[in-house]
């Protein structure tokens, strides 16, 4: 079980590294998530937008963020997630989420974190999603 | 372009149920295979009333709806030129399977960068379930690329 007290600044999460992303993948998420943006499943429409091709929902990458939270503690803690989008994920990436202690502070007797979480591409490097995601491992009943 | 006059515009709420079928082939979908998410024993064990929502599915719920795009396009936003920029959740309750949440939504901000090359749009929503209880808020901010 992840505790307030074994958790330092530095530390970082376990990574979650995904599959590659697949058009089956896109389309997929698009059914689940209800984000039937054409752009994202529609190469004609892609292409009619100046793309060379369709592209991942910026959601899908969050969601993965979201799996690397919840993997970490129970999703009852996580109290805040607030990202920026930085650059478009295109088909055929793999993506790499991390997420590294930036800070630990008890507040008014809640054990609260700061995490930055990062999903990036597995080859480039590239940051695809950036941001902070701030967790209260007072109740944490998982792991 | 968009119109600043639009800052303050309240969106009619929406709801949205939280149907079970929708949360495994969300988890499908996002290859999540913690049992938590998907089996109802393994949630009621962890004191979940049912299947928990995973963080960032709200936002899909906020969009099921038949036109999700529409309020935007009603705005004079164009599908071709929009892009997620950022995207917080603030939680306050989890919501579970068998909930019936209502997004209100409201325009907070609407603004211009390079000369209106890049047009912003940041959408508040307020997420409360069947009895009222605040679930979460979420913040969109949407790049419009003239």
């Amino acid at each position: 079980m992840i505790t307030f007290d074994k958790i330092n600044v530095g530390s970082f999460l376990p990574a979650l590294s995904t599959e590659k992303i697949s058009r089956t993948t896109l389309a997929l998420y698009a059914g689940a998530s209800g984000d039937e943006n054409p752009i994202h499943i529609d190469i004609d429409f892609a292409k009619s937008a100046g793309m060379d091709d369709v592209f991942a929902h910026g959601m899908l990458s969050m969601a993965y963020l979201g799996r690397l939270l919840t993997n970490w503690v129970d999703q009852r803690c996580i109290k805040k997630i607030d990202v920026r989008f930085t650059a478009i994920t295109p088909l055929f990436a793999q993506i790499i989420c991390t997420g590294e202690v930036k800070n630990k502070e008890v507040i008014d007797g809640q054990e609260i974190i700061e995490v930055l979480v990062e999903a990036k591409d597995s080859n480039s490097g590239e940051v695809k999603i950036s941001g902070m995601a701030i967790l209260n491992l007072t109740e944490n009943k998982s792991n | 372009m968009l119109d600043t006059n639009d800052i303050g515009k309240v969106f009619d709420p929406t709801t949205a149920s939280v149907e079970k079928g929708r949360l495994s082939r969300f988890a499908k979908a996002i290859g999540e295979n913690n049992l938590i998410y998907l089996d109802d024993a393994t949630a009621k064990n962890a004191g979940y009333d049912d299947l928990p929502v995973p963080p960032t599915f709200l936002f899909c719920l906020k969009m099921d709806v038949p036109e999700p795009f529409a309020n935007y396009e009603k705005i004079g936003v164009s599908l071709q030129k929009l892009l997620h920029a950022n995207q917080s959740f603030e939680y306050f309750n989890t919501a579970v399977a068998g909930d019936v949440l209502t997004f209100n939504s409201v325009i907070e901000d609407i603004y211009a960068k390079k000369e209106g090359a890049l047009e912003f749009l940041v959408e508040k929503t307020k997420v409360v379930n069947q009895q009222n209880l605040h679930i979460a808020d979420l913040v969109t901010t949407l790049v419009i690329r003239n």
